[in-house]
């Protein structure tokens, strides 16, 4: 308190605040209620986990990769298999049965994340129904979760070279009744929201980032492409066959966080109409890819003859071990883009794990988008920039 | 044998009167203790039902008992006084807000008159506990009084969150209680009295004085609309209602000027703001849709419009986002102000015309 000069007033906001998403801590030089400097602390949700995974099979980090952002698990597992697939040199050999239920479930992700990226974004403007609206939605998601992983939240769901297990019977009718009824959804909080006066005033001209600063900063998903950046990584570099369905990416102009809000909302719209083209090209086939030296056996090998015990049994106990190298894989996740960078030495773990979190990289817009501008504004632009803070601290 | 009601005066039956005011002020206070507590009740199913959830449900049937679990739960809670906050003012400042808060009602008629004999004489009661030649400027002040709580609480703390609510309180308030108060004068520009059973009484007339449209009582909220509906907003910024709860802003200052308080303190804030909701609603009533004026008993009509005023404060806010401070103060000050300006100076022009 010493330290303040008589002209602003220095206030900590979080780790402990209703609305910082977590445990994000502000340091907010104010004048008034007009912020001349903020300051980002992070770092109260580190967990080590890219030190973590040194020391892990590579098998034994997907369910690290669960906790990043948590709001969209199966989005981090992706990214991950996708990226030890590829240094394994197996990513032509995943089934299509694998890829399509990959992008099945990595939309319903998508719709989740965004789900609970408006809900609190709407709370955070002081619009409570359209919180607990959204929250229905989601709970429809996580229930599918539960059935395909066990899981509601911490899927651990896909595998190197496959997935854990193949749908549930009838799963795929309930999915499709979901997605179809994701337009209408939308359409609600588009009436509660898009057309309200109030709403307007609080998002359109908040948090303007140009696109150019965007792209300096390394700023990518809606966040982006609300500032007029034509640019998504399920289209312009395809994995896990994306290539096949035609979908629309959302692009506006405005640069705030009303254009933002637009662009999540038409995504959203987008991801159902990509889980249900997937639906109608998934056809029964096997769930893992024909890598013995990677995958599971089957459990009737397992049981019945020792050679196939003791596969099982190395696989569990020392997993794989690529060849000596490095790739970096990067996906669409709702955030924006996550890469995982591995370095291998030869050894079943890998000798360096880098992650790049979307939401560690936007929130460096937040300073330049809320110096000026008002208290209330500061909340707007931590919700419009959907950050989480289990992947910006890892 | 047809008696003319004589009025019960202090200075005539002094027992009498002193009794049956006793009698009034205990029936309004609790009434209004009640309806506090179950618009606490109320407020949380109706905004559970637009909400797809079903709002209290355990405690007793229909979670009616709620309201009284959550007081007996705050009763029993410690209450922290924080070492560097104000310890006298800090203690005073639920008391100040809601104080006004219940004060106000003494001045509402809430029905016509009550008759009774008594000694073989036949009294008239006037259902309101005390009519002030001067109700709405009593009203107005309270309403003014009621800013020095939450300015109050926000130093006090010592906290920089309940400073920045005590200051967006002082500010929002000040900047409605203008446009609510021009807004009202209007009114008794109309009423020519500022007694509330006066103004009561004059809008049980036909609409506009025209005969043939007796059929239609002469609500003031027929000839000054705009007037209504600036107070309706106006009233809404002042009691800290949702789109302009900016001074409590839960996602932006915690909880604003109440962040520090606790326990029974906090609850006192809580029933000031629905006391005041209670206030409001009844004011709007008395002053635009004719009281206890309607089809029912008295006082029956009254609490009728008195509630539906607070199911609309519920509904919005079910369905408003919150106002940002720098477009509330353009609201206040660029858009309702000159409104409610202009509507005093038509409604003078018009008066003087007819």
């Amino acid at each position: 308190m010493a330290a303040n000069t008589s002209e602003t007033m220095t206030i900590n906001m979080g780790p402990q605040h209703p609305s910082t998403h977590g445990v994000l801590q502000l340091i907010l030089e104010l004048d008034g209620e007009i912020v001349q400097k903020a300051t980002p602390h992070i770092g109260f949700l580190h967990r080590g986990i890219e030190k973590l995974s040194e020391h892990r099979t590579y098998h034994q980090i997907i369910p690290l990769t669960d906790r990043l952002d948590y709001l969209a698990p199966m989005s981090n597992n992706l990214g991950y298999v996708l990226a030890v697939e590829k240094l394994l040199g197996i990513t032509d050999e995943i089934p299509e049965r694998v890829q399509r239920i990959r992008v099945i479930m990595t939309e319903l992700t998508r719709l989740k994340s965004h789900l609970v990226w408006l809900a609190c974004h709407a709370l955070d403007i002081g619009a409570m129904t359209v919180f607990l609206y959204c929250f229905r939605e989601r709970e429809s998601i996580t229930d599918i979760y539960e059935k395909v992983s066990g899981a509601r939240m911490t899927s651990n769901y896909f595998r190197v070279g496959g997935l854990a297990e193949d749908f549930p019977a009838g799963l795929e009718g309930e999915i499709r009744t979901f997605a179809e009824s994701i337009p209408a959804h939308v359409e609600e909080y588009e009436g509660l929201l898009t057309g309200n006066r109030i709403w307007q005033k609080r998002t359109i001209g908040v948090g303007k980032i140009s696109a150019e600063a965007a792209i300096d900063i390394g700023i990518t998903g809606p966040a982006l492409r609300a500032s007029g950046v034509d640019w998504d990584l399920r289209r312009d570099n395809p994995y896990s066959g994306y290539e096949d369905y035609s979908f629309e990416v959302p692009v506006r102009t405005g640069c705030d966080t009303f254009d933002r809000y637009k662009v999540r909302l038409d995504e959203m719209r987008q991801s159902a109409l990509i889980v249900l083209q997937a639906l109608d090209k998934l056809k029964p086939g096997p769930i893992l890819a024909d890598c013995p030296k990677v995958v599971l056996p089957d459990k009737e090998d397992v049981y019945n003859n020792i050679e196939g015990l003791i596969h099982h049994f190395k696989i569990v106990t020392e997993g794989f071990k690529p060849e000596i190298g490095e790739i970096y894989q990067g996906i669409e996740a709702p955030k924006g883009e996550l890469g995982f960078y591995l370095v291998s030495d030869g050894t079943n773990h890998p000798f360096r794990m880098k992650i790049r979190p979307p939401s560690f990289v936007n929130l460096q817009g937040l300073p330049q988008m809320v110096e000026g501008k008002l208290l209330a504004d500061v909340i707007a632009v931590i919700g419009t920039l959907d950050i989480v803070l289990g992947e910006i601290d890892r | 044998m047809v008696m003319t009601p004589e009025v019960l005066t202090l200075s005539q039956t002094p027992w009498l009167f002193t009794g049956v005011m006793l009698v009034k002020i205990a029936v309004a206070f609790v009434v209004t203790l009640l309806i506090v507590a179950y618009a606490t009740w109320a407020e949380r199913k109706i905004i559970g039902r637009m909400q797809t959830r079903m709002g209290p449900t355990m405690t007793g049937p229909k979670g009616l008992l709620q309201p009284i679990a959550d007081g007996l739960k705050l009763f029993f809670k410690e209450d922290i006084i924080p070492a560097q906050a104000h310890y006298f003012a800090f203690i005073l400042a639920p008391m100040m807000i809601l104080a006004p808060a219940f004060i106000s009602i003494a001045v509402i008629p809430f029905g016509g008159n009550i008759h009774f004999t008594y000694d073989g004489t036949l009294y008239a009661v006037p259902m309101q506990i005390t009519d002030l030649n001067i109700g709405v400027l009593f009203i107005m002040a309270m309403a003014g009084l009621g800013v020095y709580g939450i300015v109050l609480a926000g130093l006090a703390s010592n906290s920089k969150y309940a400073l920045l609510g005590g200051i967006r309180a002082t500010a929002q308030m000040i900047s409605y209680e203008l446009a609510v108060g021009l807004s009202i004068i209007a009114i008794f520009m109309l009423s020519e009295t500022l007694s509330l059973r006066g103004i009561v009484a004059a809008q049980q007339l036909p609409l506009w004085g025209i005969e043939s449209l007796s059929f239609i009582p002469n609500w003031y909220v027929f000839c000054q609309p705009l007037a209504f509906g600036l107070f309706v907003v106006g009233s809404m910024a002042e009691i800290n209602r949702t789109p302009f709860d900016l001074p409590e802003a839960e996602t932006e200052l915690v909880s604003g000027f109440c962040t520090e308080y606790s326990a029974m303190k906090y609850a006192l804030f809580f029933m000031a703001e629905y006391a005041n909701m209670i206030t409001v609603s009844a004011v709007a009533t008395t002053l635009f849709l004719g009281g206890w004026g309607g089809p029912f008993f008295g006082w029956m009509n009254f609490l009728i419009k008195v509630f539906g005023f607070m199911f609309f404060f519920i509904r919005i806010r079910a369905t408003f986002p919150r106002l940002r401070y720098d477009q509330l103060m353009f609201l206040g000050w660029k858009i309702m102000l000159p409104l409610a300006l202009a509507n005093v100076v038509l409604s003078g022009i018009a008066i003087l015309l007819w």
